[in-house]
């Protein structure tokens, strides 16, 4: 007699918790490697970066995204069509200042954490998601935009929202986009 | 199919974040292996518990091997194992004749020295998927020409 048939798991939940999970192992995996947490932040950046630069292009490729025209425009692309499109999460998204180059991606439901409680004890600098933080900064640099990238808030660390913080550092260059258009 | 993506481009990272901190030499090479291999135990441990919570218990031994072939590896690599052999005795061979995460390398010898790292997590993956189902094992893989690979899963009585 075979095993009774059970209910088709669902791919995408299970696709979803291989990458949570591989990510938690290989955070742990860099705790134990490095000492600070200062020296984790940093390779996890490094490491997000690296994959942005790859990942912006397998975004392209699958959305129908045009060029953008402003700053807000472009935060909105990643809020409502990135995030949504590889984490299946909508971060709502604020503007910090008049000159509209520094903004804020909120996550209520952070995918990545969802199986973290809370850090571990003697790791209170660490930023468990900062790989978040080099994918953004590592994407949007291949589409000729530098910014900074960084956490403002952390549900892991006891804030009530997890904030990322996104400052645009240079304008985009308007004689570049006429000459390409 | 967005989201494998993010799992695709992580485990390439860690594959060349482990390398490029070691150095050369035979006990290096075999450090950056056991660290892949015990982060994919751990997600194997993981992602088995959530994958079974809703199924029966398995009969045997050769029925927990055609679960990870069909169910796990249609999850995690999109596809089923294309063959099963054992010997009957606790060793099992599964054979993926276009294996998920090195069909993007090559289709043949080229980069050919390169594959193992590419295999270590998921023979974690493998050994942690069958530790939290009961059994204790020992997984190797070995690729003679890309996309194909085999790996060997020796049981061990506890």
């Amino acid at each position: 007699m075979s095993r009774p048939a059970h209910k088709r798991p669902e791919y995408h939940k299970i696709n979803k918790d291989l990458f949570v999970l591989t990510y938690g192992a290989l955070v742990a995996q860099l705790c134990k490697d490095y000492e600070k947490d200062e020296d984790v932040n940093k390779y996890l950046d490094k490491m997000g970066y690296s994959i942005g630069t790859r990942l912006v292009e397998d975004f392209l490729a699958r959305s129908c995204v045009r060029r953008c025209h402003s700053y807000s425009e472009i935060i909105d692309i990643i809020a409502q069509v990135a995030f949504k499109m590889y984490l299946g999460t909508t971060p709502s998204v604020t503007c910090h200042n008049s000159s509209r180059n520094e903004f804020s991606l909120i996550l209520h439901k952070n995918p990545l954490a969802e199986f973290i409680e809370e850090l571990p004890a003697g790791r209170s600098a660490l930023c468990y998601c900062n790989l978040l933080c080099g994918i953004i900064r590592g994407a949007l640099e291949m589409v000729h935009l530098a910014a900074d990238v960084t956490f403002l808030q952390d549900r892991l660390k006891g804030d009530n929202v997890t904030e990322i913080g996104i400052t645009f550092l240079k304008k985009v260059d308007d004689k570049k986009y006429r000459r390409k258009k | 199919m967005a989201d494998e993506a993010l799992f695709l481009l992580l485990h390439n990272e860690m594959v060349s974040g482990v390398y490029k901190s070691a150095e050369q030499g035979e006990v290096e090479n075999g450090r950056c292996i056991t660290k892949l291999e015990n982060m994919g135990f751990r997600v194997g441990q993981g992602l088995i518990e959530r994958f079974t919570k809703d199924t029966a218990r398995f009969k045997d031994e050769l029925d927990i091997m055609k679960f990870i072939c069909k169910d796990f590896w249609t999850t995690v690599f999109k596809k089923q194992i294309d063959n099963l052999r054992t010997n009957h005795q606790g060793i099992y061979v599964l054979q993926d004749n276009k294996f998920r995460l090195l069909i993007q390398l090559s289709a043949g010898k080229q980069y050919l020295e390169h594959a193992s790292k590419y295999l270590a997590f998921t023979c974690g993956l493998i050994r942690g998927g069958l530790s939290n189902l009961g059994i204790k094992s020992i997984v190797t893989a070995e690729v003679s020409s890309m996309p194909a690979c085999k790996f060997q899963v020796m049981i061990q009585k506890l």
